[in-house]
């Protein structure tokens, strides 16, 4: 009886931990493109470095300029930029090989990590901001 | 072949660590002339910094200093470098007895006025933190005396290879340790090296 009993309970706790593990990181792939295609400079913490590189963590920007951001990352951004009070005047370079799905799981994983709490962009949406950028 | 033998070296004395104060090891491969042993030191150089400045050993003669190479427009690990590097200089900023010293293996692009701009922009002291250009076949050989990679490379990100090591020197000109640039954890160790080797070299107080 008790056999049985562990052998319902054990598999429930596993699905339990399964669940809270995803809650605690919802955008596991965004993190992967992140640390692969932006960390190197904007940093795994998402600091930036000194008037150089801005950073995401607690940036401004991102509320801000939450229409633009897609085709920042897919086609990269050539103009001055002010993060948080600071002029950023290097150019960035964009990923044109990334996916309207990968940009939307990168945004959604900076969105949401190093204190950010932006709502999260809807594949649709970033599609339709791809059409227009500049 | 000289880097091998110095990670040999490397991995030799990080297996036997005396207890106590320690002391780094002197990179590097070793020659013994008439029973005295000749350990190898960075050569002389004359580089330009800055601000214009010419910087050489003597600017190093009664400090230790640490070493790395880079360019302005790398689009790889340059930036995880500097960072680290950053936490260095912050640790240190007030310390006269330390400096740091980036070589740019970019000599077309990186001239004195960009490696201005990008001084200004990381928000260093030229005081303390020296980023040089100089003549082009001088900066990677001397990469070389450091144990760092320094190669263009065409098929590289951003047109070069290199290594994101950051290197230790003594005020001898003797190479006493080094770490991964990008490896936060190595580079909490390498401040470590640092510590024990401004305790060799002027003494435990201050």
């Amino acid at each position: 009886m008790l056999f049985s009993k562990k052998g319902i309970l054990l598999p429930l706790i596993a699905c339990l931990l399964a669940l809270v593990q995803c809650e605690s990181n919802p955008y596991r792939e965004g993190e992967r493109l992140y640390k692969m295609n932006c960390a190197n400079c904007h940093l795994d913490d998402g600091a930036g470095l000194g008037a150089l590189i801005p950073p995401l963590a607690g940036a401004d920007y991102l509320a801000a300029h939450r229409e633009r951001l897609p085709c920042i990352l897919k086609y990269g951004l050539k103009d001055t930029i002010v993060v948080n009070g600071t002029v950023y005047a290097e150019a960035m370079p964009g990923v044109q090989t990334l996916s309207a799905i990968q940009i939307a799981n990168i945004l959604n994983y900076i969105n949401t990590n190093w204190g950010n709490n932006l709502p999260p962009y809807r594949l649709d949406e970033v599609r339709a901001l791809l059409e227009d950028c500049e | 072949m000289r880097i091998l033998y110095f990670l040999f070296l490397a991995v030799l004395f990080a297996c036997n660590q005396p207890s106590g104060p320690r002391t780094l090891p002197i990179l590097g491969e070793r020659d013994v002339v008439n029973g005295d042993t000749i350990y190898p030191a960075v050569p002389d150089f004359s580089f330009v910094d800055q601000d214009g400045q010419v910087v050489t050993n003597a600017l190093f003669a009664d400090k230790i200093y640490v070493v790395d190479f880079f360019f302005i427009h790398c689009p790889t690990i340059c930036p995880k470098v500097k960072a680290n590097g950053l936490r260095i200089y912050e640790k240190y900023k007030n310390d006269d007895r330390i400096m740091l010293l980036s070589h740019s293996i970019d000599v077309k692009n990186d001239t004195v006025a960009a490696l201005k701009r990008h001084a200004d922009k990381l928000g260093i002291e030229s005081r303390r933190w020296r980023m040089v250009t100089g003549d082009h076949d001088a900066i990677y050989d001397i990469a070389d005396d450091y144990f760092s990679v320094a190669v263009e490379n065409p098929d590289a990100p951003g047109g070069f290879d290199h290594s994101g090591r950051l290197i230790l020197v003594d005020k001898n000109r003797h190479v006493r340790s080094f770490c991964d640039g990008t490896d936060a954890e190595d580079v909490d160790r390498f401040m470590l090296d640092i510590d024990a080797l401004l305790d060799e070299q002027f003494g435990r107080s201050k």
